[in-house]
């Protein structure tokens, strides 16, 4: 393996732009801070060389103001990439430089990628990247990542910077006093055996950065000494006036490099960026456009995934299942062979692979969406509407994610600083239907209300968001009480989706769910089907059958909510397992149904209007997939919380189930 | 000098940043997204929900809260 690169980069600089461009790996560009919340990595070939590219979360600092920060700071110290490149937006650049400075101070290899020229050049911004890189002392090379210009110019500065020595000792002044003591803090730091950069620890302690004063609490030497000790809490006493007097001294090495070397109209143009933010985030029509906008995306999912292509899908395999069998048949394969393969695989991947196009619709629209800016928008317009629950805009956003897949949804909390949002974020977000449920809701929705789909999946969206901010009062006034956290968030301007980004995400996003349909669903069904047809000599999915007696078992408990039968109770249990298997072990225990169109008429014969609602709304909010959970459990840090997660849905779901069934009988719906 | 909190100017105002009031941990990230001592912002929304300032070629949107902290010297 070759060497490495690490690309760091604030948020919406093109980072993850630049990464795709260099790697062509399948990589998802987005416009909200931090939406590369895992470390990625991806393979670029220049000059008969293989380098490893490391695209880190985007920050707008090196501190440890959010998990992303911490990330990104870990591996450039801890990592040892041989090269940083720090991606720049050239429309913002002083407060990238803001960056670029800090990475001077850990004195890392970098250099810069002054991404987004064109951009620059539209806006009237020009530089003299000569005069630019000499004042930094690292190369600094034009990019316009999304067109891939620049790329060899950025490579070929890469690999000479990786074999050239270190960075000379970066040093600006941060004012007389702040000097003084980063010379005596570096001076006893000296006589302890450290692997981190001192010149940059003693910044960082200045700065009171949790990180850095852990370090220095571990050394015992220093704690030994008396007279560290008394200069150390001198120190602390000071230490909210460092911070901002070192941030300030940054700006101001900022703005001696940029003086003289950047030029720009002396009042910003006004772009068609800030014609369409006074409609779109106008205090009046903002939220009734995003509720449109939403409405638009779940009526197209609905119109084209599942009327136009889901139709063809599921005749494609129908035609396929009735191949393979008659193929076993002719060969005489035995009866367990010919029906765990046609009613077990067949019929269970069938009723997945039926609804890809949908999942393919949805999440195609909720990436163009993300692609031009907008989501930023929509957590600016929802914001009233979270604060008036306790939460702030931004955590919108982990909702908005959780509709594809509630995984993504829990992982994107991490943008969140504060823990209080953090924590209500992760626990709400089950509510957000993700998009393996919708094939079940689909099922009720051909036979019960085949006219009016869009818009009863609308409304089943509505009250999942409705439950989630119910959900976040409660616990905002009892589990989680404290301040509401401030809302930062920046506005990046529109821009055209691209493509392949947009495509580049969907694919990744279906390929997954192709992956766990193919294990997960695939084990379920499977295992589903084996107990559906033991012990040997009961009538395959009778209520004799192991699964039939498991299911009778649990389904006394949704007697209340109209739909107490064992197949029912044994697909929702299944559910628990991967959404994604509810419709196919439906399929299954409604006697071996096969098919999409016969499954509908079982449903219709077995549930009622009114069940069927039931039946959803249970579906929409109980527990949810194991893969949640687990998650889950890794963000929350805590056994404790993914159970709670786990079961306070479940007991949420009953309660909504029973109160639709019982008010609904009581008002006369059957 | 003619220092407000930025909740009370109105769209169209312009100044430079004087000082933020806010806990330590608000105000540094603020100061680290450009909003230092001295920077220049302009107003470009303030009604009912987060303002929205211009910083450099930035919009960025701000909690009441947080507005209502920050100092800014008007220019006119």
């Amino acid at each position: 393996m070759g060497n490495t690169i690490a690309l760091v980069g604030n948020p919406n600089s093109g980072k993850t732009t630049l990464f795709n461009a260099l790697t062509g790996s399948n990589q998802h560009v987005g416009n909200w801070p931090g939406v590369t919340v895992e470390r990625k990595e991806g393979e670029v070939r220049f000059r008969d060389k293989v380098y490893k590219v490391v695209d880190l979360p985007g920050t707008y600092s090196l501190g440890a103001f959010s998990e992303d920060e911490m990330v990104a700071r870990d591996y450039i110290l801890t990592g040892n990439p041989d090269v940083v490149i720090n991606v720049v937006d050239a429309t913002n650049l002083e407060r990238n430089l803001y960056l670029t400075t800090q990475l001077l101070e850990m004195g890392v290899k970098v250099i810069v990628a002054l991404n987004m020229v064109d951009e620059a050049e539209s806006k009237e911004i020009y530089f003299d990247v000569k005069a630019l890189s000499g004042r930094l002392g690292i190369p600094v090379i034009p990019t316009i990542a999304c067109r891939r210009q620049g790329l060899d110019d950025l490579l070929a500065a890469a690999s000479i910077k990786i074999d050239s020595a270190k960075n000379g000792q970066f040093a600006i002044s941060y004012g007389e006093s702040i000097d003084t003591k980063l010379i005596t803090l570096k001076s006893y730091l000296s006589k302890s055996e450290l692997a981190i950069p001192l010149n940059w620890l003693a910044i960082k302690v200045l700065e009171g950065e949790e990180y850095a004063l852990r370090i220095i609490k571990e050394q015992e030497a220093l704690q030994g000494s008396t007279d560290f000790r008394s200069f150390y809490e001198e120190l602390a006493v000071h230490r909210d006036e460092y911070q901002l007097d070192i941030v300030d001294a940054r700006y101001n090495f900022v703005n001696t490099i940029v003086k003289g070397t950047v030029s720009r109209p002396a009042e910003p143009k006004t772009t068609w960026t800030d014609k369409a933010d006074d409609i779109l985030t106008h205090k009046i029509w903002g939220l009734p456009i995003f509720a449109a906008i939403m409405l638009i995306v779940f009526q197209l999912t609905f119109a084209i995934g599942e009327d136009v292509l889901g139709e063809s899908m599921a005749e494609g395999i129908e035609a396929l299942g009735e191949i393979i069998k008659s193929g076993l048949v002719s060969i005489s394969a035995p009866w367990w062979v010919t029906g765990f393969v046609t009613e077990g695989i067949i019929a269970g991947l069938g009723e997945i692979i039926g609804f890809i196009p949908l999942i393919l619709v949805l999440y195609l629209l909720l990436g163009l969406l993300e692609d031009s800016g907008y989501m930023a928008r929509a957590a600016y317009v929802m914001d009233n509407i979270m604060r008036a629950v306790g939460l702030q805009g931004k955590t919108f956003i982990s909702m908005i994610v959780g509709f594809g897949c509630n995984v993504p949804g829990v992982m994107s909390t991490r943008t969140l600083e504060n823990r209080k949002d953090r924590m209500i974020a992760i626990l709400i977000n089950p509510f957000m239907s993700c998009g393996a449920k919708i094939p079940i809701y689909l099922v009720f929705i051909a036979a019960f209300f085949p006219k009016h789909g869009g818009l009863v999946l609308f409304s089943i969206y509505f009250l999942g968001i409705l439950m989630a901010l119910i959900m976040a009062k409660i616990f905002s006034k009892t589990l989680f009480t404290g301040e509401v956290s401030h809302f930062i968030m920046e506005l990046p301007p529109y821009r055209k989706p691209t493509l392949r980004n947009v495509i580049r995400n969907m694919w990744d996003n279906v390929s997954e769910f192709l992956v766990r349909a193919g294990t997960i669903i695939l084990t379920v069904v499977s295992a589903l089907w084996i107990l559906a047809v033991l012990p040997v000599g009961v009538e395959a999915y009778g209520p004799e059958s192991i699964l039939g007696r498991v299911g009778s078992l649990i389904a006394p408990i949704f007697k209340p909510a109209g739909f107490g039968t064992w197949q029912a109770a044994v697909g929702l249990f299944s559910g628990i397992a991967a959404k994604e298997a509810v419709v196919a072990t439906l399929g299954m225990v409604y006697a071996g149904v096969s098919e999409g169109a016969e499954l509908v008429s079982t449903i219709r014969s077995v549930f009622t209007p009114l069940t069927a609602v039931a039946f959803m709304v249970m579906t929409l909010l109980y527990t949810p997939c194991a893969a949640t959970i687990a998650m889950i459990k890794k963000e929350t840090g805590s056994v404790k919380w993914a159970t709670f997660a786990a079961t306070y849905t479940f007991a949420l779901g009953w309660l909504m189930a029973v109160l639709v069934f019982q008010i609904g009988s009581l008002l006369g719906f059957a | 000098m003619n220092c407000l909190s930025l909740i009370r100017l109105n769209a169209g105002d312009h100044g430079k940043v004087e000082k933020i009031l806010a806990g330590s941990a608000a105000t540094k990230r603020l100061y680290e997204m450009g909003f230092n001592t001295g920077a220049r912002i302009k107003v470009l929304k303030n009604d009912s929900g987060p303002i929205i300032v211009c910083l450099g070629n930035n919009k960025i949107a701000l909690g009441r809260g947080l507005a209502e902290k920050m100092l800014i010297n008007i220019e006119h």
